[in-house]
């Protein structure tokens, strides 16, 4: 499992409802399903994804972030996880409200369009920046709400959003965030993984 | 039909109080298994029919001589595997194939009931199926599975017996006929009812048979279980057996001529009452009605772990509706996974040979049954 599922998984606490949406193969709810005994589901977009989660034995559900949530009661589960989609919705601002609705607590990771290699992609070869964590080119990418930490960091704050705990992933490293080092983290981290509450 | 060899009965000796107000008693339920009850009887699947349905699922029909209706999906090594599970199905009360119904005797006159027959609803077909349950002393069902009218019997049985059942699968169904459901099934009672053979419904002591409406209800109604697409690409405007237009009222496409053929096979094998009864229950189906407008009560009491499925190219029963079951579900916290299985076949997609179907229901099935 890549370390940003061990990093959400080491965030979510033992016997708790979680809510992994866009939750792929199933991977990270598998995991968290046997080392966690949690009561997980999922809300996948993709058929092919939704039948292997099937295959797995994950209770998921075929929809979309952006219309499937309003479904699901307040406070409905402990914890929403979000893993790098949130950049491709037509209105974050809006999913991160009903990630913030529905569970108690949100955990959401963004690929960092402040690390190094982004930035120096864009200033020396002048073309849209294509890495590891953001694989498309610019015609073909979901992504088209990218941001930085930082740009997340700031988001929460005006919006109120309490930010629990806040991590920063360069590859196998995982550090914490906090206001004093933000600057740094949001050059040197390509992922960045928010716990949230409102 | 019922006097079959090859149809087994159950006679149910408690009363059962019908929606309509009357009771009825002593009155048969016909049924089939497949495979075996293992001894811990933790392994049985209750299988409910749709409208033409019948309790023979797979293998041959020993009435018909056809494929059972479910012959895709169950079987041994099949989506539900009869050499794991213990698959029970009852022909519905209402129904011609053994079960209480309007062909049978009425011991007051003497003649079949014919319209004189209680009108059934669908709790009124489950609460008659339940009594297998004691019959093969299961005290809970592995699984409740069915498509179209079989999947809101599934609905209808869990909410009435919410601890029954382990898992819950309805297909291609809805919580409450819509008033199309209802125009397409009123447009085939109307066609039997308009065949001068029909009697009022009296058509068996007078020794006719309403073969001619009974056809084009069932032509009518099979429209509905295909999609455009799918009518399109099978028969398009092809001719049947002729080189150009005849000019005249012959079957001159080849879809007339299917139509035709569906018609007359259909009417060797179902009674028209039985077919008035059975759309009657199905366009009485309102699960929400039944909790005062609240689905998510209708489900409230059970543990049970559901799995919705729908076909994209559905009309009849759309994912949308589909859909409605697991929002009610998820509203309320229960266990309920949902997949819309792209397929251009309809409504009858449930019932044919969609791989993804049936890996998504053999997967779900065995992946539950392992966590027993």
């Amino acid at each position: 499992m890549k370390n940003e599922f061990q990093v959400i998984a080491e965030l979510i606490e033992k016997d708790k409802k979680v809510l992994d949406v866009g939750c792929g193969d199933g991977i990270l709810m598998e995991f968290l399903k046997n080392n966690k005994n949690t009561n997980i589901r999922g809300l996948e977009i993709s058929k092919s994804k939704v039948q292997e989660c099937i295959a797995k034995g994950l209770t998921v559900i075929e929809g979309n972030a952006e219309k499937d949530l309003k479904q699901f009661p307040d406070k409905s589960f402990e914890y929403v996880v979000l893993s790098q989609t949130l950049q491709a919705f037509l209105n974050p601002e809006l999913v991160i409200n009903e990630l913030l609705r529905v569970g108690k607590k949100a955990i959401v990771t963004i690929p960092n369009f402040g690390y190094w290699r982004v930035r120096l992609h864009l200033l020396i070869k002048g073309t849209m920046p294509i890495t590891k964590t953001l694989p498309d080119e610019w015609y073909n990418t979901p992504n088209i709400h990218m941001c930085s930490i930082k740009d997340f960091f700031y988001f929460a704050k005006s919006r109120n959003i309490k930010i629990f705990k806040s991590l920063a992933i360069n590859n196998q490293d995982v550090s914490i965030i906090n206001d004093s080092n933000l600057t740094i983290k949001n050059f040197f981290a390509n992922l960045g993984i928010f716990l949230i509450e409102k | 039909m019922s006097a079959e060899n090859n149809i087994k009965t159950l006679i149910v000796k408690k009363p059962l109080k019908l929606d309509c107000g009357k009771t009825i008693n002593e009155f048969p339920i016909a049924y089939e298994t497949y495979g075996s009850l293992n001894e811990k009887k933790d392994n049985a699947i209750l299988v409910f029919h749709a409208l033409t349905g019948d309790q023979f699922v797979t293998g041959q029909n020993p009435i018909t001589k056809k494929d059972g209706w479910w012959s895709y999906a169950v079987g041994p090594d099949k989506a539900i595997d009869t050499k794991k599970y213990f698959v029970i199905c009852a022909n519905v009360i209402g129904g011609c194939m053994g079960s209480f119904g309007p062909s049978h005797e009425d011991p007051n006159t003497g003649t079949a009931f014919g319209t004189n027959f209680p009108v059934i609803t669908i709790n009124d077909m489950v609460n008659a199926q339940y009594n297998l349950l004691d019959h093969f002393g299961i005290y809970k069902l592995f699984s409740i599975a069915g498509g179209s009218m079989g999947g809101m019997q599934v609905l209808q049985f869990i909410s009435n017996f919410p601890d029954k059942a382990k898992t819950v699968i309805p297909i291609a169904c809805t919580s409450s006929h819509s008033a199309q459901n209802i125009a397409f099934n009123e447009l085939g009672r109307q066609a039997i009812a308009a065949d001068s053979n029909w009697k009022d419904g009296d058509y068996s002591s007078k020794n006719t048979v309403p073969n001619k409406g009974l056809a084009v209800a069932r032509m009518a109604a099979h429209i509905t279980y295909l999609s455009k697409k799918g009518l399109q690409e099978k028969f398009g405007r092809k001719l049947q057996e002729r080189e150009d237009l005849k000019f005249g009222f012959d079957a001159d496409f080849q879809i007339e001529s299917y139509l035709r053929y569906q018609g007359s096979v259909f009417v060797d094998r179902f009674d028209a009452n039985s077919y008035l009864y059975i759309t009657r229950a199905m366009d009485y189906f309102d699960l929400a009605k039944q909790y005062k407008g609240n689905l998510s009560d209708a489900f409230r009491a059970t543990r049970a772990k559901f799995f919705i499925i729908s076909f994209t190219s559905d009309w009849l029963y759309p994912t949308q509706e589909n859909k409605d079951i697991v929002i009610a579900l998820n509203s309320i916290g229960a266990d309920v996974g949902f997949v819309e299985i792209e397929s251009d076949k309809g409504h009858d997609s449930f019932l044919l040979d969609v791989p993804d179907f049936l890996s998504a229901l053999k997967n779900f099935l065995d992946k539950s049954y392992t966590e027993n």
